[in-house]
Parts: C-alpha cells; sequence; structure tokens
C-alpha cells in the first residue's frame, strides 16, 4: 500500500482532534504517514494509525509563516511520492497546501467535509455557496492534495507501527521573508473548539450584549459558545467565536441559536448543522425556516429556564 | 510613493440563488455579480495606506466582460486606476491558472505591494494570495486583522484560534486582509462622477504571454464530478414561550437523546 502524507497540526504538543481525523480517513487511501513539524504526542500519532512519523525540526517553522513547512512537505512529496497528502483545512493547512501543491504540479481541493476511495479515485465532498449544495470532486493532476475540515470522520484508533524517522530538509533562504515577531497564545475557554464541537450554543443581537445567559446553557450541554457577526461588530464576543460566512463554518450535531436572526451571512456558517434549535422572540425571524425546534420567545427567561431544567435531569 | 496593486474578484452575489452551469463551473451569467464583498476590505485598506502618505492604488481583476463592475465599484470606491484582465478562453480557471494571470498581470505592473481579501465569497477557498505570492517569489503575511506600513516594511496582526501574532516583511509584499481590518467606505457622489474619468485597461492573455493551454477548465487540476442540492429542510416544530419555553426546549433536546 503506498504512503498517504497527513499534516499533523499539534498545540504544545497535544495533538488535535481534526489531525486524528486525517490519519482515520488517510487509512481509506493508503498508509499514514504523520509529518510534524516541532512537536507532537507520538504516542497519540501510531494510536492512530501512523505507520511512519516524519519529524522536521528547525526554529523556521514557528518564526516564520508557511513557507519553511512547504518546503518540508514538499520534499517529502517529491521523495515519498505519497498517493495523496491531507492536511487540516485551517488558513495555515490551506496555505501549506497550496505552495506545496503549485511546487509539485498538483491539484488542490480545500473544504472538503468527506473523503471517499473507489478503485483507487479518491472523491471529495463539499459544502459549497452557504451550504445550498454538495460537490463532488477529484483531483486530475499530480499527487492529490486534500484540505479537510474538522469533524468530517470519527478518529478510530487503529494500532500502526509509528516510526519515527527525523527529516533534514533545508529551509530556503527565500521562505523566510514573513517573520512571526510576537506570539501572544489566547487563554483558552475551557470549552470545545467551535469548529469540532459536537454542540454549539450561539448568541446574536437578541443577548443584548450579555452573553451570560448563553455561555450557561453551554456549559450545561458541554457545548462550544458561538456569535453571530452583529454580536462580534458590536464587540460583544471576541471575533475568533463568530459563525457565518466571514467567521467560522460549523456543522455540528445539535446548533441552538438565541437571539440571531439568521441572515445569509450566519446561516452560511451554520446551516449544514444536523440538529438546528432557534429561541427568538420575533416570530418572523428568517432563523426559524431552518429550525426542527424553535421557542417563540424572550431568551433571557428561556435559557436559564432551560439550563436548570438540564441540570436537573442530569442529576 | 506607495503603488499598491488591489486584485479583486467579480463575484455572484451571495444574497442570490446561485447555482452551476452544465459543466459543473460556477453560474456567473444568470446570476446578479458584484465586487467581492471581502474585497472591499482589501480596497480600503489599501485607499488608508495611501491616504496617510503618497501613493496610488491600481485595481486588477481577471473576469468576464460583466467583471467590469467590480473594477468601477473599487475606481468608486477611490481607486486610482483599474486593469481588467478579459480572455474566453480563462473561462473555468482554477486557483493556479488564476494565480498565474494574476501574478503575469501584477509583474507588468509597476508596484510595491499587493492586496487581497481573505478569500472570495465564491469559491472561498482562500488560497490564490499565496499562490500569486509563491509564483512572484514574494513574502506573503495573510489573514490581517490589521494593517500598518512603515516605509517598505507591512506589519500585520493576524487572530487565529491559537493566538494573536504580530507578522512582518519587507521589500515588495503581498498582503491579505479580513474583514476584522474595518469597515469599506461606501462610494461618494463625487467618487462616482469621478471614476467615469479614472483609466482602465482591458488586457488579454496574449498582452501577458501566456498560452491558453495555461488556463481554463480544460486545464484545471481538479474536476468537479457533480452538484447537489441540499435537500429542503422539513418544517420544525414552532412553540411560543408561555413560561415553559424551556422546558419543552429540553423536552426536544431529550426526545433527540442530546440530554
Amino acid at each position: 500500500m503506498s504512503e498517504v502524507l497527513v499534516l499533523i497540526d499539534a498545540l504544545e504538543g497535544k495533538v488535535t482532534k481534526p489531525s486524528l481525523e486525517l490519519l482515520t480517513i488517510a487509512r481509506r487511501i493508503g498508509e499514514p504517514s504523520a509529518v510534524v513539524f516541532g512537536d507532537a504526542d507520538t504516542g497519540v500519532l501510531s494510536e492512530y494509525g501512523a505507520e511512519k512519523i516524519y519529524t522536521f525540526d528547525d526554529a523556521a517553522y514557528s518564526e516564520f509563516l508557511v513557507a519553511p513547512k512547504a518546503d518540508g512537505v514538499t520534499q517529502l512529496v517529491k521523495d515519498k511520492n505519497p498517493a495523496a497528502v491531507l492536511v487540516p483545512s485551517t488558513t495555515e493547512g490551506k496555505e501549506v497546501a497550496a505552495r506545496v501543491a503549485l511546487r509539485t504540479e498538483s491539484g488542490l481541493i480545500t473544504d472538503a467535509v468527506d473523503v471517499t476511495v473507489d478503485g483507487g479515485t479518491i472523491t471529495t465532498t463539499q459544502s459549497v455557496f452557504a451550504g445550498n449544495f454538495t460537490v463532488a470532486a477529484q483531483v486530475t493532476k499530480g499527487t492529490p492534495i486534500i484540505a479537510v475540515k474538522p469533524n468530517s470522520a470519527a478518529p478510530e484508533q487503529a494500532a500502526g507501527a509509528g516510526a519515527v524517522e527525523a527529516v533534514s530538509a533545508e529551509v530556503a533562504e527565500s521562505s523566510k521573508t514573513a517573520k512571526i515577531t510576537s506570539n501572544k497564545p489566547k487563554e483558552t475557554s475551557g470549552r470545545p473548539e467551535l469548529t469540532e464541537a459536537a454542540i454549539v450554543v450561539s448568541g446574536g443581537r437578541g443577548t443584548g450584549g450579555d452573553f451570560s445567559d448563553v455561555e450557561a446553557l453551554a456549559d450545561a450541554l458541554g457545548a462550544a459558545v458561538g456569535a453571530s457577526r452583529a454580536a462580534v461588530d458590536s464587540g460583544w464576543y471576541p471575533h475568533t467565536f463568530q459563525v457565518g460566512q466571514t467567521g467560522k463554518t460549523v456543522s455540528p450535531q445539535l446548533y441552538i441559536a438565541n437571539g440571531i436572526s439568521g441572515a445569509i451571512q450566519h446561516r452560511a456558517g451554520m446551516q449544514t448543522s444536523k440538529t438546528i434549535v432557534a429561541v427568538n422572540k420575533d416570530e418572523e425571524a428568517p432563523i426559524f425556516e431552518l429550525v426542527d425546534f424553535g421557542v417563540v420567545g424572550d431568551l433571557k427567561q428561556v435559557l436559564p429556564q432551560a439550563t436548570e431544567e438540564i441540570k436537573k435531569r442530569k442529576g | 510613493m506607495t503603488k499598491i496593486v488591489v486584485a479583486v474578484k467579480y463575484v455572484p452575489d451571495a444574497t442570490a440563488d446561485r447555482t452551476f452551469e452544465a459543466d459543473n463551473t460556477v453560474d456567473r451569467e444568470n446570476v446578479d455579480g458584484l465586487l467581492s464583498e471581502l474585497d472591499e476590505y482589501a480596497v480600503e485598506q489599501a485607499l488608508q495606506v495611501v491616504e496617510a502618505g503618497e501613493g496610488e492604488v491600481t485595481v486588477l481583476t481577471v473576469g468576464p466582460a460583466d467583471a467590469a463592475d467590480a473594477v468601477r465599484k473599487a475606481l468608486q470606491m477611490g481607486a486610482d486606476s483599474g486593469v481588467h484582465v478579459e480572455d474566453d478562453a480563462i473561462a473555468g480557471s482554477d486557483a493556479f491558472a488564476t494565480s498565474l494571470v494574476l501574478a503575469k498581470a501584477i509583474e507588468k505592473l509597476e508596484y510595491d505591494m499587493v492586496f487581497f481579501g481573505m478569500a472570495s465569497t465564491d469559491g472561498s477557498m482562500g488560497v490564490v494570495p499565496t499562490l500569486v505570492a509563491e509564483r512572484l517569489g514574494l513574502p506573503a503575511v495573510t489573514y490581517a486583522s490589521e494593517v500598518s506600513v512603515d516605509g517598505d516594511t507591512v506589519t500585520i496582526r493576524r487572530d487565529s484560534d491559537a493566538a494573536t501574532q504580530e507578522i512582518e516583511a519587507s521589500g515588495k509584499v503581498v498582503v491579505s486582509v479580513t474583514d476584522q481590518t474595518g469597515e469599506a467606505r461606501y462610494p461618494s457622489f463625487k467618487g462616482i462622477m469621478a471614476a467615469k474619468k479614472k483609466p482602465v485597461e482591458e488586457w488579454t492573455l496574449a498582452d501577458l504571454g501566456i498560452d491558453a493551454s495555461e488556463v481554463g477548465l480544460d486545464n484545471a487540476w481538479t474536476k468537479v464530478e457533480s452538484y447537489t442540492p441540499r435537500p429542503p429542510r422539513t418544517a420544525g416544530e414552532i412553540v411560543t414561550d408561555e413560561g415553559d419555553g424551556g422546558t419543552k426546549l429540553v423536552e426536544f433536546l431529550a426526545s433527540k437523546k442530546f440530554v
């Protein structure tokens, strides 16, 4: 079986859940080879099926934007001739993938939500036009390079050999041009990551700027918190939590929209959620066209009651 | 004197019913188009840079005849001149071919910096800025939520999920900006009138020394096999809160095993 390169994303050594999803998807195509820049827990990678683990170690990977990493992945693609390259569909993952694709004359598909293999042909599924269509696509030139969105597969454990191979790749001087001069890690909220969460509870204009009821419901459900553009633009919640066309696209099992009218901007980011619930004062709000269940009412009354009821049921 | 090229895209209106052509490409004929909203932020940032000092903004687009509308809108906002690359052979081009056409056009212009929006609102891959930088051998500082220019050094702030970073590059630079850089201005009446007299050059592939075999749908490195409309959502249950809305909500969640 041929190798499939998987670009691993790790935060302070901890491998992210989407990276494990990529390893699971890679096994549909061939033998996963994890590609690690800097530190990552190699034990977890082999538990999730990595047969090989290529490690790169150079200060340039954290001092400069993506170009040095693209040098490393390009070298691997040329040396190993893999069946495919999978990367997380993040800004960094997509930019590394784009540069590698151009350098190796390979087709690139971004934002895949599923990857299937039939007789060696890899087909991706993408959700496009604000989730109004799905598109099936294939790479027709070079090595298929595919950026896959979080939540596209359930990570499955599968023992892999996990043979670690340190790769020394030359970082071109021309790749050391976009210098990261300061890096301030964000404080974590302790909640699940927005794009990875099974449940998202979000708030909009109707919160009036007070997200405490939204956060309390989210915590009772073990959910991530999201916000509409109106709430973010009003300075009520940070932009990294924005769900919508210019923010995050989420596709959780359950999405609860509170005080969000459901403008196209917002729908673009959440309408592929499996189950949708909304609470809104305005019974004419377009969000109600999307919902499986809706409550016309004041979220300041409805949410605390729901939170209490969940706590009671959970005992 | 800072010369900035802003690359913009003419896209189908995101609020319209966007769809596809028979060849699985985006329908750009029957859906009203406009300057991609995300590119307005790039035009705005470029204008702010030249207004703070001295400079010129050239807006560049690649697209069919109607794409001239996107150039015009940017000129109305305050850009000084426009370039529209139009050639039938370009139709259906992927991100790689698009980046080739843009890079060749940019090389033909005098420039210090190239600004982009973070992504288009139709294809939304977000990779064209980095591909153009790769082709031109330039540094790329992308997904800026704040841009500052000091001489030939560009510093951006990037807010990612994990961290807030400052990133710096000097010399000729490619920059992409997010909607967090600040509201884009509306064209003033004066701006609309002035735009009519601003120069717009029209170039073809031949002007850029690009062969038709390097671009277009048939030479794309990926292929869309099929597209499927999302099945309509079946109407859900809507209740009005009569003091028990929260409880009813939880009953629904429990029925779906979320609680």
